[in-house]
């Protein structure tokens, strides 16, 4: 398996250079001056020969490339043009928010998909299993902007004055202030703790901030339920039409043959195999959730890395726009590397290649 | 052979009826059968694709699912009523009592468990053993069915055994509860001729060690003629003819089971053409009325038999255990 | 017993319902399953030919397609007898005739007093009919989704075919290249391209075009790869028919059938894309009528017009709802195992 993993991993370099080089190429060709982007009216072109000097804008575009690669690999993604702050810092402050929506949604529409699909699969045709291929369909097809929006309309003002109420934006209520945990436990302040302490939810938990916490949890669910709704329907099909091409298989004959009761027959040897398609599912899924974070942090006013990188392309910081491109292509890289990685081990088939 | 002529049949089959309801219409893929397996027998039950052997076996284990059922006719297993079992009740049968080998060994093991797991789920099921002691016993069965190196061969995955190590699995998967009755269907069919013959020596071994019955299902002559004490051959859902192997291969009666016997090449012996039966097997929608194999019976237009077409002949005895369904053998249509 | 020496192991069985061919692993197989058919069904071994009568009863059959079938004709006549349908010009603005912008809906049958002028869903913060708008919607969604997936088709097979077929270097080159592009979250890329190509409908349609090709591309060079290898073909070749000839009139038509389905279900898929890139703001431009805008420029009134998000929203649904469920149609009734 070490072998498998090494091979892939050797295989998924040329693309990881490719997806460095279409970043770079497609951030340089954004149209605009980056110096006037950035300085607006004050950019004379004195200041602006100046201004690319300093970013070596004016060396041929190899030479940039390559300064750009050897940045990358030493971990230096240049500075924010708008912000004025090292992208690295930007990324540190902004990443934990997105990853955190992600997770809750992917959380979310794993533990409601999957249980979805079995219980469709396994009454195939029934009422339940027409009613959640309907419900999985009407998911599938929904813009998540316009779920976002609906679910603020019906949460935030139909329900405003009952308990079931949620707030319709941001993420910690006005006015609340979380403590990071370094600073609880008087840890150095370095790149990682302050990474770390933008898990708002963890950091909360595990600081025993309970307002805190139970503000994030609550301005979470609405945004989450939002991103979660395509790649639920999705995983819920998956698992149901998995479920289905395996019930029908020789061996699950076997397994009724032997005597197994039904509950048996599909929760042991019927579902071990039909996970293995839908684990796959569930690391394209983290594509569709990266891309649906950009319109959720849009609508619910979110400061993650959809949000910043969306404004970054409209206000041509491009050393952002490039950064952080590079990252949530990288990551969907290794996402589903383990994703292989974790089909290998659950198919014993597969490892003997 | 050791047969032991006995009293009581193990398993009775008669007038049984499993039709599949479909789209196109109903299917009647059993109609009629009676079938007698008798303890300690080997029976070989024979026809084309498609003639129902497979449902049938199918329905004795009341495994037939849905657009598919049992509409009709009795089982008894030692004398019990297998149909008017409760599904819990018939659960502990399968599996302990009466077990099932198919085709395609390597398919119908899960290809995510170890063969040894397998084996042991049999044994923690009916046999409520620990997860220790049932691995144990999985290791004998191997053994006993004759895969060297059990225990290392238990740490296999079905993928990793060739056709004739996963028959012989499920075999032992088969044989784990020590079961009454075995039926194997078509279980040397996508093996290679020498491991054909190795499963069948296995088969005989264990009707002769353990008394086990067994229905053997295939459409190969050649393996009925190996190893099966009685044959009764199927035909559109029918049962055409059934008698003891020598008798059946000597003195064929039915105009099938000649075409089939006939249409076997043999080596050395030269012929212009080989005898093949016309036509093809008819559409269990649409049956034809009168004899189901009319329509490609030579002997009928030899004959020149009307009431093949007009009524269905009945399964009538012609001489001691041997019955036939074909008025060719029947006073009335003369 | 010495099995192994005699006994060829038989054929491992690939996971499921999946054929992984040359060079692929599994999950990869996988994985082009679930990017063509983002609904999360089944998208099944290649079918060859197809025998369209029988689809075509087949399909009728399918309720699914039916119902599918029914929500995009009622889009296609809006979409056609829009003049007709819509009472105003979907761009004039009516502030003349004594109306506000946002003001609630005005409907006759249910109440509103004969004097003032009929509104189905109210006016937009612009001041112009709702409803026209809505209408007008109709002809931007279905022509730019369905031309975004026709030149992503058109590409996409020619990449796919000219991959499968002649292999080797080309083979890899064109792969890297659809894996690297396969590596974005495909908004994400779609955002990236209509950036650089500036905001507009054609750069968005191209965009999405672009970011989908690589999805086709893989599902036909699959397809030749796997029809490469079946028997009719190497008869072809023996009897000296020409590798064009046999990759046109051969593999070619194989091919069709699952990409029918294929571009079906992406139909549906680039009507979303096409309506968030248009609600960031970087498609459509105003006053062009498109559902995902005219969300877009209503979001902040959400909590007090919420009728205006709603309906626009809405029409994005049924639109999508529409080619998914056709898709699904058209897939259960090639591949009738797979009817579900």
């Amino acid at each position: 398996m070490g072998r498998f993993l090494l091979r892939r991993f050797i295989s998924s370099i040329p693309v990881i250079i490719g997806i460095v080089a279409l970043v770079f190429a497609l951030a340089r060709m954004i149209p605009g001056d980056p110096c006037r982007a950035a300085l607006g009216e004050r950019a004379t072109d004195e200041i602006c020969d100046a201004y690319n000097e300093r970013y070596g804008l004016n060396d041929p575009i190899y030479v940039q490339f390559g300064i750009y690669m050897k940045d990358v690999a030493t971990g230096d993604l240049g500075e924010s043009f708008r912000f004025g702050v090292p992208v690295t810092e930007l990324l540190i402050e902004r990443l934990p928010t997105t990853i955190e929506l992600a997770a809750a949604a992917l959380l979310l529409a794993v533990i409601v998909g999957v249980p979805l699909g079995i219980i469709s699969g396994s009454r195939h045709n029934s009422k339940t299993d027409v009613v959640t291929m309907v419900g999985a369909n009407i998911g599938v097809s929904m813009p998540v902007f316009w779920l976002g929006l609906m679910l603020q309309y019906v949460f935030a003002v139909f329900l405003r004055d009952t308990p079931l109420a949620l707030p319709p934006s941001g993420k910690l209520a006005a006015g609340l202030i979380p403590v990071p945990f370094y600073e609880v436990w008087h840890l150095p302040v370095n790149g990682l703790t302050e990474f770390l302490s933008e898990f708002t939810m963890a950091n909360a938990l595990v600081t025993f901030q309970w307002e805190v916490f139970q503000s994030a949890f609550v301005h979470l669910i609405l945004p989450a339920v939002a991103l979660a709704t395509i790649p639920m329907a999705i995983i819920a099909r998956m698992t149901r039409s998995s479920l289905l091409d395996v019930l029908g298989l020789d061996y699950v004959r076997t397994a009724r043959a032997k005597g197994l009761p039904e509950r048996s027959v599909i929760l042991k040897h019927a579902l071990r195999n039909a996970m293995l398609p839908v684990v796959t599912i569930i690391g394209l899924s983290f594509g569709l959730l990266l891309g649906g974070a950009i319109l959720t942090e849009t609508i619910f006013n979110l400061a993650g890395v959809g949000k910043t990188l969306f404004d970054a392309i409209i206000s041509r910081d491009y050393t952002v726009v490039q950064g952080f491109t590079l990252v949530v292509a990288i990551s969907f890289v290794i996402v589903n590397l383990l994703v292989d990685l974790l089909y290998t081990y659950l198919d014993p088939r597969v490892r003997v290649s | 052979m050791t047969v032991q002529a006995s009293d009581d049949p193990i398993l009775e089959i008669s007038g049984l009826e499993t039709y599949f309801f479909t789209r196109d219409g109903v299917v009647r893929a059993v109609d009629g059968v009676d079938l007698t397996v008798g303890k300690g027998e080997i029976l070989g039950l024979v026809g084309e694709s498609g003639c129902g052997k497979s449902v049938t076996s199918m329905s004795v284990l009341r495994l037939i699912q849905n657009p598919g059922e049992i509409v009709g006719g009795s089982i008894r297993f030692r004398g019990e009523s297998l149909l008017d079992l409760s599904e819990k009740e018939m659960r502990a049968i399968r599996g302990d009592r009466i077990s099932m080998i198919f085709q395609q060994p390597v398919g119908s093991l899960n290809p995510v468990f170890t063969a040894g797991s397998q084996i042991a789920e049999v044994y923690e099921i009916h046999e409520h053993m620990t997860s220790k002691e049932s691995k144990a016993r999985a290791d004998e069965m191997l053994e006993k069915v004759g895969i060297p190196d059990a225990e290392r061969r238990a740490k296999a995955y079905p993928h990793e055994l060739s056709g004739g190590m996963a028959q012989r699995v499920m075999i032992a998967m088969a044989l784990a509860a020590d079961p009454e009755l075995l039926i194997a269907d078509e279980p040397t069919t996508a093996l290679d001729v020498t491991i054909q013959a190795q499963i069948i020596d296995l088969m005989r071994e264990i009707r002769d060690d353990l008394g086990t019955s067994i229905i053997i299902i295939t459409h190969d002559l050649g393996v009925v003629a190996e190893i099966a004490d009685r044959v009764a051959v199927m035909y559109a859902g029918e049962i055409v003819e059934e008698a003891d192997t020598k008798t059946l291969f000597a003195d064929p009666k039915h105009p099938y089971t000649k075409g089939l016997i006939g249409s076997i090449p043999v080596a050395g012996l030269r012929r212009e053409w080989l005898d093949v039966i016309p036509g093809r097997v008819p559409n269990l929608i649409d049956l034809p009325t009168g004899c189901r194999f009319a329509p490609r019976c030579r002997a009928r237009e030899e004959a020149g038999l009307t009431i093949c077409t007009e009524q269905r002949p009945e399964l009538r005895t012609v001489e001691g255990e041997h019955t036939v369904r074909c008025f060719l053998y029947q006073e009335e249509a003369r | 017993m010495s099995d192994d020496l005699y006994d060829p192991p038989d054929r491992p069985l690939e996971p499921t319902n999946v054929q992984p061919l040359d060079g692929m692993e599994a999950s990869d197989a996988i994985r082009d399953e679930v990017r063509m058919d983002p609904s999360g069904g089944s998208v099944g071994a290649v079918t060859s030919g197809g025998l369209w009568r029988t689809v075509g009863r087949e399909v009728v059959r399918k309720k699914s397609a039916i119902i599918g079938m029914a929500l995009l004709s009622v889009l296609l006549l809006l979409a056609v007898f829009a003049p007709i349908i819509a009472p105003y010009p979907p761009d004039q603005v009516l502030f003349d005739e004594g109306v506000s912008p946002r003001d609630p809906p005005c409907i006759h049958l249910f109440g509103c007093p004969e004097d003032q002028p009929q509104h189905i869903l109210g006016i937009d913060g612009n001041g112009r009919d709702y409803f026209a708008r809505i209408v007008y919607g109709s002809r931007v969604s279905l022509l730019a989704a369905f031309a975004a997936v026709l030149f992503a088709v058109v590409w996409g097979t020619l990449i796919g075919l000219v991959s499968g077929f002649f292999g080797g270097w080309t083979d890899n080159v064109l792969m890297r290249i659809m894996d690297v592009l396969l590596s974005f979250p495909s908004l994400l890329l779609a955002i990236a391209v209509v950036t650089v190509l500036g905001p507009g409908l054609i750069n968005s349609i191209l965009a999405i075009a672009i970011v989908t090709i690589p999805q086709y591309a893989r599902i036909v060079r699959s397809s030749v790869l796997s029809i490469r290898e079946q028997e009719y073909v190497s008869a072809d070749q023996a009897l000296g028919v020409s590798r064009w000839r046999l990759l046109i009139h051969r593999i070619f038509p194989n091919t069709l059938t699952p990409l029918i389905v294929i571009a079906t279900l992406g139909i549906a898929t680039a009507v979303l894309e096409i309506a968030s890139l248009s609600f960031l703001g970087l498609g459509v431009q105003p006053p062009t009528p498109e559902w995902g805008s005219m969300l877009a420029a209503e979001r902040n009134q959400v909590f007090t017009a919420p009728h205006l998000v709603f309906f626009a929203g809405l029409m994005i649904m049924w639109n999508v709802l529409g080619f998914n469920l056709l898709g699904d149609g058209l897939r259960d009734a090639i591949d009738p195992r797979l009817g579900r």
